[in-house]
């Protein structure tokens, strides 16, 4: 099968590799037929993921058509359509069964930190991912659902991670009706999160970022006010200003690990590997929510430690909310969103990208050529 | 004297625009008002039904060592198989994985071991049919292709300042070991010279 493969930081290539085989009776292995790349496939791109192999196989979103089942299976057929969250989860350890699928303890043996996801590393358990034509999908009876016939795939796709990873740090928020909401960064998850904001009852909801194509989308897409932070001074004073100096009740950092805005700090951790993250978006979350506000952080960080300004969110009396998205239990309720007409996640692709040209796909979505919010991949046997 | 802003004094700021504006303008506004329409709320529900049909998942085969924290008390019954660890990264690999999550030696010998892995493999690869080729790996092509100059400049990125700093971080090790191969070469050459 034709995979896509990392070759060390910034290099990908598709190579030739093996389908998948049943490792467990309990797996599947699904025939990927559209997978997309996410902004935190970036981070082991640049090579800020430490245990990053050579030779692995990206790709935490994908839908696609079960191929082959274990012999334990028992909810899926060969043939079966399916999207699978980028969560591998057991659904019955301690954490599995409480509802925190993104923290399972049976899934991962390199780290207990996190629990398991689809091509990221093998800090976060060493499985290859969906960018590729095949993919083994443990735990098939848990973690993948079917495709509903209404929906299209693409909207089925966003709905393995971005999508629901958005509403979720906007739900990690406790939006209260009128509150105001600010969020850091304009890509998929960002502008996933702002819309949610107003399924929540917000009152006012304010993106920030520094690229105008994306803040345009936030504008249309999201229906939110928006600033870049690149015409500010100091980002932080003006939001001050904006909320009358009071601060927002709920920022969300939809940014994570590789913020811009501050140089040393970007280039400490995105460049020189220094630092677990660039907290440049937590940091001004934490500057700019107002006292016993709330800051949801769903921008995904390394392991290293990162230079927090952990001293001002205990001053401020903060309440600092945060996870993995578990993407199964997010899925009813957004369901019923998009089949209501209040979400179409599918209108913030704005590239499709053909499995072979994946290393164009990475460059232009990592130097956001091309006006790219998200690109999806389609591979050759889709 | 101009108005007090709002966190000096008791009172909550008016919202900007009413309910009914926020109703009539955002589709969907307030559906999910209440908490409870929420999902995944409350965040732990004990006994939430999975699919799971075990108490504990059958164990998946160990083909080889698998590497693991020395926080788990057992290797975990499912885990990846993707690239096992090989050579002097590899090595590196298992090293670290003596240190616990919570030593920074683990994560810093992982970051190391992943530059190792990247040069081994660049070198194996030269030794195979198909070597590594910097330009189309890195997809920088399509800079051309799709408006490399436009996307960046007259846009107000803040990212344009450090973008310099990628072409360093990736050709610049190929041309030192460029210039190193040349300057063994010479030596070697000039060795061989002295010699006759």
């Amino acid at each position: 099968m034709r995979a896509m493969v990392y070759r060390g930081p910034y290099k990908i290539r598709v190579e030739e590799k093996d389908i998948p085989k049943i490792e467990h009776p309990n797996d599947a292995i699904v025939r990927v037929t559209r997978a997309a790349i996410c902004g935190s496939d970036l981070h082991l791109y640049h090579g800020m993921m430490p245990d990053t192999r050579v030779g692995m196989t990206f790709g935490h979103e994908f839908i696609g058509v079960v191929h082959e089942v274990g012999s334990s299976v028992q909810n899926l057929t060969v043939g079966d359509r399916v999207m699978v969250p980028f969560n591998v989860y057991c659904g019955s350890c301690y954490f599995c069964a409480r509802g925190l699928y993104s923290n399972c303890h049976n899934v991962n043996p390199n780290a207990t930190a996190v629990g398991g996801i689809y091509g990221y590393s093998h800090t976060c358990g060493g499985y290859d991912g969906g960018q590729s034509e095949y993919v083994r999908v443990p735990f098939a009876d848990v973690g993948p659902g079917l495709i509903p016939d209404w929906m299209d795939e693409e909207d089925a796709v966003l709905l393995t991670d971005a999508c629901p990873t958005g509403y979720f740090g906007a739900q990690l928020g406790d939006i209260a009706q009128g509150d105001t909401v600010v969020v850091f960064g304009a890509g998929p998850v960002g502008l996933f999160a702002a819309k949610s904001a107003w399924l929540m009852g917000a009152g006012r909801v304010i993106v920030v970022d520094h690229l105008e194509y994306r803040l345009e989308k936030a504008r249309t897409f999201a229906h939110a006010e928006t600033y870049n932070f690149a015409e500010y001074d100091d980002i932080v004073v003006h939001l001050k200003k904006e909320t009358d100096y009071l601060g927002a009740d709920v920022v969300i950092d939809a940014v994570g690990a590789e913020a811009d805005g501050n140089f040393l700090q970007h280039v400490t951790s995105s460049k020189l590997k220094l630092q677990g993250g660039s907290p440049i978006a937590l940091n001004w979350a934490i500057d700019s929510v107002r006292k016993g506000g709330t800051v949801s952080v769903v921008g995904a960080y390394g392991p290293i430690f990162s230079a927090v300004k952990f001293g001002d969110a205990m001053n401020k009396g903060l309440t600092l909310r945060m996870n993995q998205c578990p993407v199964k239990r997010q899925w009813p309720r957004l369901f019923e969103h998009i089949r209501n007409g209040y979400l179409k996640p599918s209108d913030i692709v704005t590239h499709r990208i053909p499995l072979e040209h994946i290393a164009e796909g990475y460059h232009i979505f990592s130097a956001k050529l091309d006006n790219c919010i998200k690109p999806l991949v389609i591979p050759s046997a889709a | 004297m101009a108005e007090i802003p709002t966190p000096y004094t008791a009172a909550k700021p008016a919202l900007k625009e009413s309910v009914e504006d926020l109703r009539a303008r955002i589709p969907g506004w307030g559906a999910d008002l209440d908490p409870a329409d929420r999902p995944s709320y409350p965040r732990e529900q004990p006994g939430i039904e999975t699919g799971a049909h075990w108490d504990f998942p059958e164990r998946q085969p160990e083909k080889w060592p698998r590497e693991r924290s020395v926080e788990h008390a057992f290797l975990t019954p499912v885990f990846g198989t993707s690239t096992p660890p090989k050579g002097a990264s590899g090595a590196i690999r298992k090293y670290a994985y003596k240190y616990s999550e919570g030593r920074a030696a683990h994560w810093l010998l992982l970051i190391a071991a992943d530059r190792v892995d990247a040069w081994e493999s660049h070198l194996r690869s030269f030794a195979t049919m198909r070597p590594d080729n910097p330009v189309t790996e890195t997809g920088v092509l399509s800079e051309f292709s799709r408006h490399g100059v436009r996307s960046r400049f007259g846009q107000k990125r803040a990212d344009v300042n450090h973008q310099w700093i990628d072409p360093l971080l990736v050709g610049g090790p190929w041309v030192l070991a460029g210039l190193g191969g040349v300057a063994a070469v010479r030596a070697l050459t000039r060795a061989a010279g002295g010699r006759k």
